[in-house]
């Protein structure tokens, strides 16, 4: 069709670009699998696979759509159920293999850190992708003003336990706190950070405030959220979905396309707001800084 | 009767007019594709459910005549099976067949969803007056199937869902309920000597 300039149109009627392109792609996908599967092509080598680019998840789906389980058990309840989440007053407890044990509020265990921003690949167990940027600051640096001692191992980390306010417990859905936890290696490793934002703004209570875990190369359900205590043990810690359903989810549970899920294959994801699923990267592509910390590991036992 | 009939066709639309509604107006949230299939999942389960209580129901004066609507009601839990099925073949798996078939031996979730809508298939197929005349007293029989594929639709729903069984385990009651509701009648059946299958 020839190109017709249109007087009416004025800077209002502009899509803004990111809906004109999400919203072409989503057409583009639907009609090349539509015409694919006329002519029996397996849409996902027919298309050479998705484009790759890791442009950040609109906000509104990256804090409506979340498990936090402490706050409902559906996609969009954390979200509705926000304000049930009381974060002020907060402090956090730091124990276990420590020279400084200790609990400080929240202002103390923020003020020696500079805000960095991190954007992440973030890989939920269910086979969804977001890409989310956080701020924040890596733990490492956080553990080292407690001065972990030469028997720290693991690091445990606790949500927390409110079932007054927090719909979510008042049920026994999991075993309440919810618990998770790292080698230490791997919490010391500068990709783990603790975040207080995304998007530049405060962290959504939905999204785990005031501050909570994001470890980019394991399953989502390790990144705890709206931690109130961590803890150095010798032992590796019991974690909730280890717990639950341990031939399910993995104390490592690291991304891992080649380890399939009873439930779910983990070869592909959806990429919140495409149409097609993309292959998943082992590690969830960060597998240049942290595949040697699994180097003499068989990942599928160890998963 | 024709009049109700005719409403109930209605009513069973709009579930499909609102799915549609929302697609277009983008109000499936953030990950649409599973919102949609989950919809027509439980469309299918509560159509199926429904018609699994007419009779009971029919037994309450005044309500009797429901019968006339079962098949409609029956026909409605089908569509939307076929539209969660679609959905899943399609949106989810591209028509990739190759993935759909190892989804389908791999995963217990997939598999007990498959044979639950398998078995609706010949039911639907059978539920034209010329079949029910053609297959006589056989064809109440083959649609006692109705009760193996609800139970696997409530399993398969069991299964999908990782920690929260609340949801499945009452559409599960509500089967039971409807379940134990019969067994005094399939009693007197079993003392006619009459064979249940």
């Amino acid at each position: 069709m020839p190109f017709r300039w249109n007087p009416e149109l004025t800077m209002q009627d502009i899509t803004p670009e990111e809906y004109f392109l999400e919203r072409r792609r989503f057409i583009k996908q639907a009609a090349l699998v539509g015409a694919g599967a006329v002519l029996g092509l397996n849409p996902l080598t027919a298309l050479g696979g998705e484009s790759q680019d890791d442009t950040a998840t609109p906000y509104e789906k990256a804090t409506h759509y979340n498990n936090f389980y402490e706050l409902g058990t559906g996609k969009d309840e954390p979200a509705a159920n926000a304000d049930k989440l009381l974060i002020s007053p907060w402090s956090v407890i730091i124990d276990g293999a420590v020279t400084r044990p200790g609990k400080v509020s929240l202002e103390e265990l923020l003020k020696p850190h500079a805000i960095e921003e991190r954007v992440y690949r973030l890989r939920c167990v269910e086979t969804w992708s977001m890409v989310i940027p956080w701020q924040g600051f890596p733990l490492r640096d956080l553990l080292r003003r407690f001065d972990p001692q030469g028997n720290a191992k693991y690091v445990a980390f606790e949500t927390l336990l409110d079932p007054q306010h927090l719909p979510g417990q008042t049920r026994k859905i999991l075993d309440w706190p919810y618990r998770e936890g790292l080698r230490m290696d791997e919490a010391m490793h500068p990709l783990t950070i603790i975040a207080t934002g995304m998007y530049g703004r405060s962290l959504p209570n939905q999204n785990g405030a005031p501050l909570r875990l994001v470890v980019p190369w394991k399953y989502g359900f390790k990144s705890i959220k709206s931690i109130i205590r961590i803890t150095l043990t010798e032992q590796q810690p019991v974690t909730s979905w280890n717990q639950m359903a341990p031939e399910e989810y993995g104390f490592y549970a690291n991304v891992n396309p080649l380890v399939p899920h009873p439930r779910w294959d983990q070869e592909s994801e959806r990429r919140i707001g495409e149409f097609r699923r993309r292959p998943t990267l082992i590690f969830n592509g960060y597998g240049d800084h942290v595949a040697g910390l699994y180097a003499h590991m068989d990942l599928s036992r160890n998963f | 009767m024709i009049a109700a009939s005719r409403f109930l066709f209605v009513v069973g639309l709009l579930p499909l007019a609102w799915l549609t509604y929302a697609a277009w107006q983008d109000l499936l949230g953030a990950n649409p594709i599973e919102r949609a299939i989950r919809f027509c999942g439980d469309w299918a389960l509560w159509w199926l459910l429904l018609t699994l209580s007419v009779r009971p129901l029919r037994r309450v004066p005044g309500l009797t005549e429901l019968i006339r609507v079962r098949r409609m009601l029956g026909l409605f839990s089908f569509f939307y099976a076929t539209l969660h099925v679609m959905g899943y073949v399609a949106l989810d798996r591209y028509f990739d067949w190759e993935s759909t078939v190892r989804d389908l031996l791999k995963h217990p979730y997939i598999t007990v969803g498959a044979l639950s809508f398998l078995l609706l298939l010949p039911l639907a197929i059978t539920s034209t007056h010329g079949y029910m005349k053609r297959l006589g007293r056989y064809w109440g029989r083959l649609h006692r199937l109705v009760y193996i594929s609800a139970a696997f639709a409530v399993v398969h729903y069991w299964l999908m869902v990782k920690a929260d069984h609340l949801q499945p385990a009452l559409h599960g009651v509500v089967l039971t309920m409807l379940l134990v509701w019969r067994i005094p009648a399939w009693k007197i059946t079993m003392r006619n000597k009459t064979p249940p299958f």
